[in-house]
């Protein structure tokens, strides 16, 4: 065991000596991997921002049942009553029209309504349920809109499901973009480390004629291949971060122009982790081949 | 005990390297082959450590047939065998040191022990001292000494040496010559093939002549 860590060890070393020989050819082969692993790092890291906002922005899904403009009181309370006897409901709550303004005035949307004297929002119910499920969602919106005095039903959830399925979308589109160019980058390593084979070619020989076995003989070309992996992931961490810190006051602007706040975040040390290894996974794979 | 028997090596296009050679060599025996170039001289070498396989016939080492191993096994028979060629094959990006170590690295030796080898093996070839060096910068009888202490590191019991005085001067050339029959005195089998057989005279070894491979006389 303690032999085996040893042959490891100078291979490591070996390997490590290889690639500081031709410190151009290194960079320019781990630069390859590196944007080529960026591309797809970078899609999944904004994807996973973009998930978080509509997740902080929906909260859990609504249905908003919107009022007659001339209802009393009564009518209110007649609406009220429906919603006490629907099933599955986890809460309701009633928005009158003036705190309804309030709100709009408060989210610095108010300037719309500047023309209009009067308030022209209605009063309405925000209804939560204890169940997530778009059917039933349907079943109830359909239900509603059918009670007296309910000018109009919307399930506020309905943008974040399209955002949601949009986002499903990319990360099957991403995946298969990285499942491409993880390829490329297995290609890419191939080729390095049979250029490296070449260059070498004189060990190689000598070492067989002195009994390496093909293990032995191999065993640089993946710590080879496994390190300029992990350089390439490295860049390609670097340039994601690179791209969230140049992103990061553009988006905050932004956001501000339309009330809401967005905090970019890179992937955390899990996920920067996953990218080194998968990279050294990769070059460790090119070389296998 | 090294045995051919039988052994014909056929190259593409139908030239016949060895034609039926039947051979025994004894443990610790010391062998100098000769014959013009093209002889069979080389081949007949290069069948031992199994770099190349026979046409027909069988090699034995030790009791092992070399000529039916697997590709798998083959490495681990050479380790037992050190070999030296015409051209000395070391790494020139490697310090002496490195280079010698190699063969002890490839068999699995502790770094300790290694260093110690490698240490004594440069002392035997007059190099001690020089371990930091690189092979540019040694003479050719230098490097040949590298390269044989490259070969007798791993402490074989067959030496074989195809050419290793050639492109030297005569002082350099039985200073080659010395080193392999001290080895021989020392109990590890010898087989050299030399143009020039008066080196190895001193150790009165047995003499093979090949003609068109196969074996002319034998004293």
């Amino acid at each position: 065991m303690l032999n085996w860590l040893y042959l490891h060890f100078r291979a490591f070393v070996l390997a490590l000596k290889r690639l500081g020989k031709q410190p151009f050819g290194t960079l320019l082969s781990a630069l390859v991997m590196g944007i080529a692993l960026a591309l797809p790092a970078g899609g999944y890291v904004l994807l996973d921002n973009v998930s978080a906002l509509a997740r902080g922005v929906s909260g859990a899904p609504e249905i908003s049942i919107f009022l007659n403009n001339d209802v009393d009181f009564a009518q209110i309370e007649a609406v009220r009553r429906n919603l006490e006897n629907v099933p599955h409901l986890a809460d309701f709550r009633f928005v009158s029209r003036d705190e309804a303004l309030k709100q709009l005035e408060e989210s610095g949307l108010g300037d719309v309504l500047g023309g209009i004297p009067a308030n022209p929002l209605p009063d309405a119910f925000i209804v939560t349920l204890q169940s997530d499920d778009p059917e039933l969602f349907e079943v109830l919106k359909a239900e509603m809109k059918d009670w007296p005095d309910v000018a109009h039903v919307q399930l506020d959830s309905a943008w974040v499901k399209r955002l949601a399925a949009l986002l499903e979308l990319a990360r099957t589109m991403m995946l298969a973009l990285s499942v491409l160019l993880g390829f490329a980058l297995v290609i890419v390593t191939f080729n390095t480390v049979r250029l490296q084979i070449l260059t070498q070619k004189n060990e190689i020989e000598v070492s067989r004629l002195l009994g390496a076995t093909d293990r032995f003989i191999r065993r640089p070309f993946y710590w080879f291949g496994g390190l300029q992996g992990v350089l390439g992931g490295l860049i390609a961490l670097g340039a994601v971060w690179g791209g969230i810190e140049a992103l990061r006051e553009p988006v905050a602007k932004v956001a501000e122009a339309y009330g809401v706040m967005i905090s970019l975040s890179g992937p955390d040390w899990r996920e920067s982790l996953a990218l080194v290894g998968i990279a050294a996974a990769l070059g460790w794979l090119g070389t296998a081949i | 005990m090294i045995i051919f028997d039988s052994v014909t090596k056929n190259y593409p296009g139908g030239y016949v390297a060895l034609d039926g050679i039947n051979l025994e060599i004894a443990p610790g025996e010391m062998v100098v082959l000769s014959g013009h170039s093209g002889a069979g001289k080389s081949t007949l070498l290069k069948l031992i450590p199994a770099f190349e396989r026979p046409s027909s016939g069988i090699v034995q080492i030790n009791g092992q047939n070399v000529s039916s191993l697997s590709r798998r096994a083959i490495p681990y028979v050479r380790r037992n065998i050190g070999v030296v060629l015409q051209e000395t094959r070391l790494l020139f990006d490697r310090s002496i040191s490195d280079n010698i170590l190699l063969p002890l690295v490839i068999n699995g030796h502790p770094p300790g022990e290694a260093g110690r080898r490698v240490s004594a093996a440069l002392e035997r070839v007059g190099l001690a001292g020089r371990e930091k060096e690189f092979p540019a910068g040694l003479s050719g009888g230098e490097q040949q000494r590298v390269a044989i202490a490259r070969a007798f590191v791993n402490r074989p019991s067959i030496l074989i040496a195809d050419e290793p005085t050639a492109h030297l001067d005569p002082a350099y050339a039985s200073e080659i010559a010395g080193l392999f029959g001290s080895f021989n005195e020392a109990g590890v089998t010898v087989l050299v093939a030399t143009h020039d057989i008066s080196l190895f005279r001193y150790w009165s070894p047995r003499q093979i002549i090949l003609d068109h491979g196969r074996i002319l006389t034998e004293q």
